[in-house]
């Protein structure tokens, strides 16, 4: 009843066949050997970073000049964040696939599909380099950078753990907001240089978009900010380090609120669904990157992913209690990790599940409610300090409860997201229908 | 209601307060003939201010294959696979539509088993074709998983169209006479199968697009088509209900002994906005693949042995005389007017494809729409260029 064509073998040649025997070898026998041994490979990489760390630090590290240990450090946060940028890809990949009940990339590299990613960048590398005739040559070359590198800056004053941070200055929130908003410019410089209608409606969706969404974002932080008297990320982060209730999320009910308007927020300034009108596919066929190919594609992809991973690392620093671990235990960069894919993870499933909205409704959405909404959490959150304070009596009894309400709600969202996972699961075979399973080798 | 303000006082968005010194003009945007959102080959010439449609061109003709003039140097069996290509997405309704013209011009009575069996088969093909039409709509809206789930759906209908004919899209199923073979061993217990499974999943759409906030307020109170609009510009099919007429060709002038099955005609409420907008266009197929999946379950009970062909000549005569024979199409009425000489061949064939009479509408809805709002004006037009061009 059901016909499956065999696939065709794919030959390789060249350095491709080198880099296709290096994937096989590595997705067919290492990552599922690693999977075998997952738990001592897992505690085995921790001590041997701890036991790298503290060699560096104890013995090497006086040793060097600042500069080349700033050197190291910088090169070693670039390939973190081009790490983040293609497992970010991959991962959104799978993700699509598996909300749509497929697989998703399951042949490059053997282990579903892990070198798909390296494989795409590949072939974009080996692209021709195109710019249209008509496009403004210099400022169509430059927009890329413009794009990707201050997305990547970002990460320089990025804390990942006390002490895991390159600078740690004074106002490290301003720079790093600062830093996540000059992607906006080259954005614009592409669409406007790339001398085509298409692009230019991209560019200038996204000028309009983004300046007006920096503003609830600033604000939903700068309740944040008011609450604890820092901008610097390390000292917002240690401020939070009680535990699951001391996170500011649940500091106050202002602060829940203004998590979620930051969230938003932020989806609208990565551009992603359901804000994602300055490349809406359906209608402005890619938007500003319309005709970019090749490897300057490849940037502004990047710098997507890159700017997707700093804003849910900001959430996870300044409300979701950053390094610290929820349960008691030891803070390390871990939780801080777990927590910001976690959040990377939920831009994804948005992604999967909404429509996109259109530019009036996405106007109307930040000036009529957003704005007012963050402008009236920060004034209570302002002036929620005044009675937050162990000494005041209206702290010991109302503030008190309602402290821990929120953490309960906070408890049983995560509950009923963990909960809606288990059942589905559980019910995979149920609910992925039987044309799944008909079709698809290892559903 | 802020669409609304937004379409009868455009003047708002785009007079205002603009300086005099800053110098301002419209833009030719040409969308199309490649472009994600027109669905083939389609090309509209838009005249926009900013993100405000002022006037939307179609045109048409960059899938044009001749085939109402390939129909005049082949026989009348040949023509079949033509059919196919009309609108790909519902091969067997349109074999049933050219074999019906045939039929009535040569007085060719077809067996009992044979018109329920194309009854099905329509039906199934109705589903299938709406399924593109949802998935591919939510898609012009930005949201990419409803396509596929209706793409899983879809597949199914196609195993049992392979199952039954060898082909999945282009089919030639429906043949002069009947159908061109019987169902094999299971197939009615496979189709019943099917149609358990996919009533529990038109559900999933609801929740997932149909009734999705973000959804409805792309699409309620957009591209406004009241009824009197409609019929003047000679929409038919999901069109023309979702301005609230119910005319349906198989209750109207019931065809394949239709007459005998217990379905309704499903029309716009203007639920979520105005009567006659995309929403109520969208939905319209939603609430048609139920009733299909009705007429299908009806036609299953009453399925009798016996034979499925009558026999026809291979190269055969048709008296000389003129016809015109109309079916329910997925998307509208899909009209032949056949003209024969008493040769083998029809001597004209003129094909009156519902898209393309859908699809004049479109310069009417356009203005003052937004940019995206074209996405969702073609998309609930829901044209296929195959049928349009010919």
């Amino acid at each position: 009843m059901t016909y499956i064509p065999q696939r065709p073998p794919v030959q390789y040649k060249g350095l491709s066949l080198v880099i296709a025997r290096l994937a096989t070898w590595l997705g067919g026998i290492v990552i599922p050997l690693l999977l075998q041994l997952a738990w001592p490979v897992f505690i085995a990489a921790i001590v041997v970073i701890v036991a790298f760390v503290w060699v560096v630090g104890r013995f090497i590290n006086p040793l060097l000049p600042w500069i080349v240990r700033d050197f190291i450090v910088v090169v070693g946060l670039l390939a973190f964040a081009c790490i983040v940028a293609i497992i970010g890809i991959w991962g959104e990949r799978k993700v699509a696939g598996r909300i749509q009940s497929r697989l998703g990339p399951m042949r490059t590299g053997v282990w579903h599909g892990w070198a798909q990613s390296l494989a795409d960048g590949l072939k974009f590398v080996q692209k021709e380099d195109l710019i249209p005739r008509e496009a403004d040559g210099p400022l169509f070359r430059l927009a890329p950078y413009i794009a990707l590198v201050p997305a990547f800056c970002a990460y320089l004053a990025l804390p990942f753990g006390v002490g895991w941070v390159f600078r740690d200055a004074d106002v490290s929130l301003l720079f790093v907001l600062a830093m996540l908003a000059i992607e906006v410019l080259g954005v614009i410089m592409g669409g406007w240089a790339s001398n085509s209608k298409w692009s230019l409606y991209g560019a200038m969706r996204e000028g309009c978009q983004l300046v007006s969404y920096e503003i609830p974002m600033g604000l939903s932080l700068l309740a944040a900010v008011a609450a604890t008297g820092s901008v610097s990320l390390v000292q917002l982060g240690e401020a939070q380090s009680g535990g699951w209730f001391s996170w500011l999320i649940f500091r106050n009910p202002f602060l829940f609120f203004a998590f979620f308007t930051y969230y938003v927020a932020s989806l609208a300034s990565c551009k992603r669904s359901p804000f994602d009108l300055p490349e809406g596919e359906s209608e402005l066929v890619a938007g500003f990157h319309t005709e970019y190919s090749g490897f300057r594609f490849v940037m502004f992809f990047f710098a997507e992913y890159v700017a997707m991973f700093a804003v849910s690392a900001l959430a996870t620093i300044i409300f979701l209690g950053g390094w610290h671990s929820p349960v008691g235990g030891p803070s390390t960069p871990l939780w801080f990790l777990i927590k910001s894919t976690f959040l990377v993870w939920v831009q994804m499933w948005i992604r999967w599940t909404l429509p996109r909205i259109r530019i009036d409704q996405v106007m109307h959405a930040c000036v009529k409610y957003l704005l007012p909404f963050t402008l009236l959490l920060f004034l209570g959150s302002s002036l929620w300090q005044l009675i937050d304070n162990p000494t005041h009596p209206v702290f010991e009894g109302f503030a008190h409860l309602l402290h821990y309400g929120l953490g309960v709600i906070g408890l049983l969202l995560l509950g009923l997201y963990f909960a809606g996972m288990v059942y589905g699961y559980w019910n995979r075979n149920r609910l992925v229908g039987q044309m799944a399973r008909k079709h698809l080798p290892g559903a | 209601m802020k669409e609304i303000e937004l379409h009868s006082q455009p003047d708002l968005l785009h007079d205002g307060e603009v300086p005099s010194d800053i110098r301002t003009e419209e833009i030719m945007l040409n969308m199309g003939p490649q472009h994600p959102s027109t669905h083939g080959v389609l090309r509209v010439v838009l005249q926009t201010d900013g993100e405000l449609v002022l006037k939307a061109t179609p045109y048409i003709g960059y899938l044009h294959r001749c085939a109402e003039k390939i129909a005049e140097k082949v026989t009348y069996r040949q023509f079949t696979p033509y059919t196919d290509r009309l609108d790909y997405l519902s091969a067997m309704n349109n074999n049933l539509g050219y074999a019906l013209a045939v039929e009535k011009l040569g007085g060719i009575e077809v067996p009992p088993r044979a018109d329920y069996l194309r009854v099905i088969f329509a039906e199934l093909n109705r589903i299938a074709s709406h399924l593109v039409a949802i998935g591919s709509y939510g898609l012009d809206m930005g949201a990419y998983t409803p396509l596929v789930y209706s793409f899983r759906e879809r597949e199914w209908i196609m195993d049992l169209f392979e199952a039954a004919c060898g082909a999945r899209l282009t089919c030639s199923y429906i043949t002069i006479g009947g159908i061109r073979e019987d169902v094999p061993e299971g197939w009615v217990q496979q189709c019943r199968e099917f149609l358990d499974y996919f009533e529990s999943k038109i559900a999933d759409y609801n929740n997932l697009l149909s009734y999705n906030h973000i959804f409805v307020n792309r699409t309620a109170n957009v591209g406004i088509c009241p009824a009197d609009l409609a019929v003047a510009y000679g929409l038919t099919g999901p069109c023309l209900r979702g301005s609230g007429v119910a005319w349906d060709l198989r209750k109207a002038t019931p065809y394949c002994r239709y007459n005998e099955f217990d379905f309704d005609i499903p029309v716009g409420q203007g639920a979520n906005g105005t009567l006659g907008d995309c929403w109520d266009r969208y939905f319209v197929r939603v609430l048609e693949m139920v009733q299909s999946v009705r007429i299908i379950r009806q036609a299953l009970d009453k399925l009798t042995e016996g034979p499925v062909q009558t026999k026809v000549p291979r190269i055969m005569k048709l008296p000389a005389g003129v016809v015109y024979y109309e079916v329910e199409n997925p998307r509208g009425q899909l009209g032949f007017h056949l003209v024969s000489d008493g040769g083998t061949s029809p001597y004209r064939l003129k094909i009156r494809g519902p898209s393309f009479c859908n699809l004049s509408v479109l310069p009417v809805l356009a203005p003052n729409c937004l940019l995206a709002d074209i996405a969702a004006l073609i998309g609930s037009i829901d044209v296929v260029m195959g049928e349009v061009d010919r």
